[in-house]
């Protein structure tokens, strides 16, 4: 039999399936079925970790994802190590390496619980009162020591080696948890054919019926009326069942976010399948049968290992046949404890029942379990815990009138179940939106007004019978048919409660937690409430109650009642914190999916991305585009790589790849008069086969893209746009097309991907395509700078366009993107012998400043105009209208003083300035000093044998020839003002 | 995550769409009438209720097409979608 504590009979663990798991290195055996902490407890071992500030011994509290103790790290592998794994939702599998928490040198022996002994002093907010002086000690000293002692597990620091999944998902019905309710739920709402989805976060359907052993439903024990249920289901084909699969969290318009766990539980996990997979569901309807937390009471040294809540003693007994301890106290203020109780003593344990209750206030389990020969002791209350690293035995006193503690008499145990109620898993609901309401019969808030298309079902309700909970699960599922309700065993329900346990203990020396994780005590909360806490929300900051990876699931109910009893309000009146996903902690894994590495963002590449990468090129994000940035020869450094590039441009030719440029076409009987009113330029006389370069605004009078647009005919426009602002554009253009002026007869279509770009620019670049094309003269007569003519080249149609961002004689060339490649190739052969030289967008961005032609982003900032960067000429003043016209007379518009574009030169010509610095008239001014301006581009230019400079400075152009100083990073540097333009300032050189 | 009734498509998830701002506010057919405290009214002011609101919409990774919709900004809800040019349906309209 595998571990000492193993019952001889019973559960659902597979007796002939051992494993074997690791736990502190030591090797540990149970069977299928077990999860970590049933595996732990069935060989003896209740301490399993150390708490979060105090490094108090802490045991297993729960048995399921309420569980805020029992976090260990969990290795499956070389890059599969987790930390704060629950014991009790960790299936045990062979392999398994796990480990505690929070503790050094070993579990048994921690330095840091010196922290419980200092207790006095960590009080709440303690690091808010002690860590304030001297300043300095602020991020030196404070900041690394807290941070090295806060937190439980090591986070992994290797990437993560599992492969995880998503997948969406749509259904009629979505049933979230398949207890009872869940289950009946489901086979009501599947009937008719619906598509339902039903989730639950065990490995096993069935909820608490997988640890009830005695009850009935409809005449057969609960657990087969489960099993007949999920196999109903499973032969539905209309039913998705999902098992370890948490409903995590709960969006807008029934969006409801799951975490599937597909192979964590599989010794040998078969290749193709992911550790986890996140659904995204959308549910016409979403049922919440989400079933009901147990409290636990409040009572000095209440976290000692062995101490956990008594429904757990009976899952732990009744369904993986674990025995947590042979001598059992269960301490309880309501009816639900006793079924635990009598479950223990039918399994061979000694059980005594101490009741907070009056005897008069009890229900029927009293007599029923006392016909069963338990001892119970109504009217007492629990004093302390004994024991340290084990629970030993518990205080308890006689409750007299009026509240007085009657003499203390220690009851012995290795192990106690406390129930201080029951708490309905409101989360969900609430993450939906809808409005809770406090239940005083239940003590609890349960669903109130509904926001959304869901509905709750069974425990999660408030509502604890069995044949209760079926009914409503029937009822969730299928509102409009009036099922037979279903004969069930009476569930034991009802409590009384109790938010601290009363005591003669001097209140200042008890140590009575509320939030285990956490490590708050009553204590705390009473602190903070003095000290002016009075929001819920606030105290569970200052506190932290109900914080971290259990989010308060079994704490949050006795923190609200002890702040309500302090306070002397009611319960509601103080209300509740918000729930927020997740419900229960999510692997970064699953939310990230398979959305990393190659696949985090998608990568655009141009049809001769590939040349370029075979010939070294260097490349440059430019959105999602993947452009060449510089090719360098050997061990060339960019500057050097650049320098080149720009010579071999101005001297020869340079062959540039522009497939990343934004391409549309206008095309329609109402082309020209569109192109009138989006952009400043006037389009009605512009003929075909002309180019122009067009600037367009927003309505507010600012620049917001450019590019040259040729006319192909009387109604077709080739747009070109920035490659970051292409998509940009075209929704601007159909924005406007649609809702402003839908009566106009044009289409606009998207080219960008159509036609690969090949810009040819240099002296030289006619004679490298003349033999190429046909049916094309390119005589600078016949073909001037800034026109477009359609014809061939290398056999492939092409849209030639002879334009120009270099300052050089140059040619846009065209072609189908499948030929684009091919093109190129032919091209750069043919270029050889006249030293065709590929250059990428730093060279293109150079050779433009050199020209003073701006980068619509760089030069501009959607506060720039037209004028602003000494392209007022361009505005075709005639128009009546067009997008920004009306704002370019706006008062700030026309005021003096607007930053102007403008050239900087330094006085020492070696001195590249930053992009971005900002400039300043006088470097003697007292500080702070208010700036005229930044530099907008920056470079060294061969072709000038110098620096170059735009910026954008206030008056501008009327401060050609000054001296303004830049900043440099431990200085300034001082600067001419010169016109934007350093290079062939006529701009002679495009017309050769 | 919203769903959004697109007119000509149908619901489709809020990924799918671009958010225009306010509807009906309509850009003057001769704007070089309007005056500089209307024009910049019309530039830069918006209505920020607490309930219906009526949004301008784009399908981007649909149809394309723009439309407007009614919805109720403390809920999320949406309660009416319809086609540009339509009159807005629901009484309250600015």
């Amino acid at each position: 039999m595998a571990g000492v504590n193993r019952l001889p009979r019973g559960g659902r663990i597979d007796r002939a399936k051992p494993v074997s798991i690791s736990f502190n290195g030591q090797t540990l055996s149970g069977y299928a079925g077990d999860t970590v902490a049933s595996l732990l407890l069935a060989n003896g071992i209740h301490l399993v970790g150390r708490s979060f500030k105090y490094h108090r011994p802490r045991g297993i509290l729960s048995h399921g994802s309420d569980e805020p103790n029992a976090l260990l790290s969990i290795d499956r592998g070389p890059g599969k190590i987790d930390p704060n794994n629950r014991a009790t939702v960790a299936e045990a599998r062979g392999g398994l390496v796990t480990a505690s928490q929070n503790h050094w040198p070993s579990l048994n022996f921690d330095v840091g619980a010196i922290n419980d002994r200092l207790s006095p002093i960590f009080v709440a907010g303690f690091y808010y009162k002690t860590f304030m002086w001297p300043r300095r000690f602020w991020d030196r000293v404070y900041e690394p020591n807290i941070r090295a002692a806060a937190g439980l597990g090591k986070s992994p620091d290797g990437p993560d080696a599992d492969r995880y999944g998503n997948r969406h998902a749509h259904c009629d019905v979505l049933v979230v948890g398949a207890g009872p309710a869940g289950l009946a739920a489901a086979l009501a709402a599947s009937e008719g054919g619906k598509r339902i989805i039903l989730a639950d976060e065990q490995a096993e359907f069935g909820g608490s019926l997988l640890h009830d052993v005695t009850s009935t439903v409809d005449g057969t024990a609960a657990q087969d009326w489960a099993a007949q249920a999920i196999a109903m289901l499973k032969a539905r084909e209309n039913v998705t069942l999902l098992t370890r699969t948490t409903a995590f969290g709960y969006y807008n318009h029934n969006h409801v976010a799951m975490a599937e766990r597909i192979t964590d539980h599989l010794e040998n996990a078969p290749d193709h399948l992911p550790r986890e997979r996140l659904w995204q569901v959308r549910a016409g309807a979403v049922i919440l049968a989400t079933g009901s937390h147990e409290r636990p009471l409040v009572f000095a040294d209440n976290d000692r290992p062995g101490i956990m809540l008594a429904e757990s003693i009976r899952a732990f007994v009744n369904r993986y046949a674990v025995a947590p301890g042979r001598r059992i106290v269960i301490a309880t203020s309501g009816a639900s404890a006793y079924r635990a109780a009598a479950d223990a003593h039918a399994a061979g344990l000694a059980v005594t029942v101490v009741d907070i209750r009056l005897e008069a206030d009890c229900g029927p389990e009293v007599a029923f379990v006392r016909q069963k020969g338990i001892d119970v002791l109504t009217s007492h209350t629990v004093i302390a815990a004994t024991g340290r690293k084990r629970v030993t035995g518990l205080i308890v006193a006689p409750l007299g009138s009026e509240g007085r503690v009657g003499a203390r008499r220690t009851l012995a145990a290795d192990c106690v179940g406390m129930s201080g109620g029951w708490t309905p898993s409101v989360h969900l609901f609430s993450q939906s939106r809808g409005k809770l309401r406090f239940d005083d019969a239940i003590d609890a808030f349960v669903p109130g007004q509904s926001v959304q298309a869901e509905r709750s079902a069974g425990a999660a309700r408030g509502s604890y019978d069995l044949a209760d909970c079926i009914a409503d699960g029937f009822a969730a599922g299928d509102p409009l048919t009036a099922r037979p309700r279903l004969a069930a065993t009476p569930s034991l329900t009802g409590f009384q409660p109790v938010r601290i346990l009363p005591t003669d203990a001097d209140a200042t020396r008890v140590r009575a937690f509320v939030d285990f994780q956490n490590d708050v005590t009553a204590k705390d909360i009473g602190l903070a409430v003095r000290e002016g806490f009075e929001s819920v929300e606030h105290v569970k900051r200052y506190t932290t109650t109900g914080m971290a990876t259990d989010q308060g699931k079994t704490s949050n109910m006795n923190a609200l009642g002890l702040m309500a009893g302090i306070q002397g309000k009611a319960l509601p009146a103080v209300g509740t914190t918000t729930f927020r996903p997740p419900y229960t902690p999510v692997t970064f894994g699953t939310l990230v999916g398979p959305a990393k590495n190659a696949l985090f963002d998608p990568a655009r590449i141009t049809p001769i991305h590939g040349w370029a990468k075979e010939h070294g090129a260097e490349f440059e994000n430019v959105g999602l585009w993947k452009r060449a940035w510089y090719f360098p020869q050997g061990r060339e450094t960019m500057h050097e790589a650049v320098a080149r590039e720009c010579k071999a441009v101005r001297e020869g030719v340079g062959i540039f790849d522009a497939s990343t440029l934004g391409k549309i076409e206008v095309v329609g009987p109402d082309a020209a008069e569109f192109m009138n009113r989006i952009y400043i330029n006037a389009w009605t006389k512009l003929k075909p086969g002309a180019c122009r370069y067009g600037l367009m605004l927003k309505e507010d009078g600012f620049i917001m893209d450019d590019g040259v647009v040729a006319r192909l005919a009387e109604d077709r426009f080739h747009v070109t746009t920035t490659t970051g602002g292409a998509a940009r554009v075209l929704q601007h253009m159909e924005d406007y097309l649609q809702t402003e002026w839908p009566d106009l007869r044009v289409f606009l279509t998207s080219i960008t991907e159509q036609y690969a770009v090949i810009a040819l620019q240099g002296p030289k670049a006619r004679e490298v395509i003349a033999p190429l094309v046909s049916d094309i003269d390119l005589s600078g007569e016949a073909f001037p700078h800034m026109t477009v003519r359609t014809g061939f080249i290398c056999g492939v149609p092409t849209r030639l366009f002879r334009v120009s961002f270099t300052g050089e004689l140059g040619f846009e060339i065209n072609v189908p993107s499948d030929h684009g490649r091919a093109v190129w190739e032919a091209i750069y052969e043919r270029g050889r012998a006249f030293g065709i030289t590929p250059y990428g967008t730093e060279t293109m961005h150079v050779l433009r400043a050199e020209r003073g032609f701006i980068i619509v982003g760089q030069e501009t900032d959607g506060t720039v105009t037209p004028d602003d960067v000494g392209l007022g000429g361009m505005i075709a003043k005639a128009k009546p209208d067009f997008v920004g016209k009306r704002s370019l007379a706006r008062p700030d518009i026309v005021a003096a003083g607007r930053k102007q574009l403008i050239g900087l030169v330094t006085d020492d010509p070696s001195l590249v300035l930053d992009e971005g610095a900002q400039i300043i008239d006088d470097r003697h001014r007292p500080v702070p000093i208010k700036a005229l301006g930044h530099v907008t581009s920056s470079y060294w230019s061969a072709a000038c044998g110098r620096s170059i400079a735009l910026a954008l400075v206030a008056g501008g152009r009327e401060r050609m020839g000054e001296t303004l100083y830049v900043t440099t990073p431990d200085s300034f540097a001082a600067a001419r003002v010169t016109a934007p333009v350093f290079f062939d300032e006529k701009g002679a050189r495009v017309h050769a | 995550m919203l769903l959004i009734p697109c007119p000509y498509c149908g619901e489709r998830p809020e990924l799918e769409f671009r958010c225009g701002g306010e509807a009906h506010i309509a850009r003057a057919a001769d704007p070089s009438a309007v005056d500089d405290g209307a024009w910049s009214e019309f530039l830069f002011s918006r209505g920020n209720p607490k309930g219906l609101y009526a949004e301008r919409w784009n399908h981007a990774h649909g149809c394309q097409r723009w439309f407007n919709a009614i919805r109720d900004t403390a809920s999320d809800r949406f309660v009416e979608s319809y086609k540009m040019g339509e009159k807005r349906p629901l009484p309250g309209g600015e």
